[in-house]
């Protein structure tokens, strides 16, 4: 092999490692832009109908088209996005705190550990998308009512990945063994326990993502979600369905399309980071 | 001189009785040989000593004491290192977590400073035996158990290991009880050999 094809292999070749950092780098950076091209954008102006561009099919002036109030949907479509990140973020939080309280309270003794189980199941038997239409109605509906509804209704896989985890550590014998040590359970749970369930937290957070998103669309384009003048995506899908028939096909298919890229581009990255802080898993 | 003593203990994994009645005692200038079959319980015998297993019948006591709390003065090493080490700490920590040898010490059971930043998969089965023999003869130990403790090792390095650990034990009074089913390592190393079976009913 000559040095030039040396070179070459080099460039193309960038070990594993570095690619899973570079596009989980890429797919972060372009959901960050989404998420702050909100504060840049001016709502008042775009949201405002302008007669004059009624419908028009998508073009380089409007690259996702105009809807029949004559509003940019690529604008409309970013706001939208921009939303469900936001309601992903508040909505994981919470769940991710419940979860973390759940999963930790399990491994108590055994009677908690039933209690918790149950609760776990008893969630998990609800269907999804009932659960989060009566949570939403019970807390009032609006911006705040899908937060709570979503959240609330999302943490049972996360919690319970964290109770077998907990159990397995607490079950092993190096924390056996730890104990023979001397060491204190609260210094076995900072030291042993807490490092080793961190990254399934971290990653349980950004695969709750993409599921809360497309739950918060998906109430929203039942009519129990946001309130109908919030530019989400599930309001851009339903107000479309009126005009399909129509022909006016962009006004479905590029805010549809948008947000299923978004959801894939918060999987991937949990995947990716997933890879990367416990890549004896991800070889399994 | 510290006594260890075992008097009458029973233990059952469910309805399979496998300790009845057990008696056995030594001392801490003893290294004793514990011979038995497979199955016969010699590490489940191991396990109730050093109180991995916590609910048997019967006592284990040092010097008429049951040990409580703190730093358990028996300690054992198990058969397989990897199962008794957090795979994600990196070997400092693994041996910092009973105490640190010094130098000396570390040369002596042939441990290289750079281990110290591998994690418990990057090294192989006799090396990370040796940090889990080091980290059981902690200066607050009065015995330890060694269950099948080179089972993994090629001679050399049985040699090795058996020669560094006795040393130690013999200079700091640490009795050993040797777990083996190895006739021949068992005659070699040890003062004495105990049948389980003859220590048990």
């Amino acid at each position: 092999m000559t040095k030039t094809e040396e070179n070459k292999q080099g460039i193309l070749n960038i070990n594993l490692r570095t690619k899973t950092l570079i596009i989980t780098g890429i797919a972060l950076l372009i959901l960050i832009s989404v998420f702050v091209s909100n504060y840049f954008i001016d709502h008042t102006a775009v949201l405002t109908s302008n007669f004059y561009n009624v419908n028009q099919p998508p073009s380089f002036e409007h690259w996702f088209g105009t809807d029949w109030m004559g509003r940019d949907m690529f604008m409309r479509t970013l706001l939208g996005l921009g939303i469900s990140i936001g309601v992903g973020a508040f909505a994981s939080i919470i769940s991710t705190i419940v979860a973390i309280l759940l999963g930790v309270f399990s491994s108590v003794n055994t009677v908690v550990d039933e209690i918790v189980t149950a609760v776990i199941d008893l969630f998990g038997s609800i269907p999804h998308i009932l659960l989060i239409i009566l949570v939403s109605l019970a807390f009032g509906g609006g911006y705040y009512g899908v937060v709570m509804a979503v959240g609330l209704t999302h943490w049972t896989p996360l919690a319970r990945i964290l109770r077998a985890e907990i159990k397995k550590i607490n079950t092993s014998e190096y924390i056996k063994l730890s104990n023979e040590f001397g060491k204190s359970k609260m210094w076995i749970a900072r030291k042993h326990i807490f490092p080793l369930i961190i990254s399934q937290i971290i990653v349980g957070v950004i695969l709750m993502f993409p599921h809360a998103i497309m739950h918060e669309a998906s109430i929203s384009f039942l009519g129990f979600g946001l309130p109908a003048h919030e530019p989400a995506i599930g309001i851009i899908l339903s107000e479309s369905m009126k005009y399909l028939s129509m022909g006016y096909w962009w006004l479905a298919f590029y805010p549809g399309l948008s947000l299923l890229f978004l959801v894939l581009l918060f999987d991937l990255i949990g995947e990716n980071v997933h890879k990367l802080l416990d890549p004896q898993s991800a070889q399994e | 001189m510290d006594v260890l003593k075992v008097e009458n203990v029973n233990f059952n994994y469910g309805s399979h009785k496998i300790l009845t009645n057990l008696n056995f005692s030594m001392e801490n200038n003893q290294v004793i040989g514990l011979f038995g079959d497979s199955g016969s319980g010699k590490s489940t015998f191991c396990k109730v000593l050093t109180g991995f297993i916590k609910e048997y019948e019967g006592t284990v006591t040092i010097n008429g004491e049951v040990p409580q709390g703190g730093f358990n003065p028996i300690q054992l090493i198990y058969q397989h290192p990897e199962k008794v080490m957090n795979p994600r700490w990196k070997m400092r920590d693994v041996l910092e977590e009973s105490w640190m040898p010094d130098d000396n010490l570390l040369d002596e059971f042939g441990i290289k400073r750079e281990w110290f930043n591998r994690y418990p998969s990057e090294l192989s089965g006799g090396e990370l035996q040796r940090f889990s023999i080091l980290r059981a003869l902690n200066p607050n130990t009065k015995f330890i158990i060694a269950d099948e403790i080179s089972t993994m090792l090629d001679a050399v390095t049985q040699a090795q290991i058996w020669d560094s650990l006795l040393k130690l034990a013999r200079k700091n009074n640490v009795g050993v009880l040797v777990v083996s089913h190895d006739k021949k390592l068992l005659n070699r190393i040890c003062d004495s050999i105990v049948y389980l079976s003859d220590i048990t009913e």
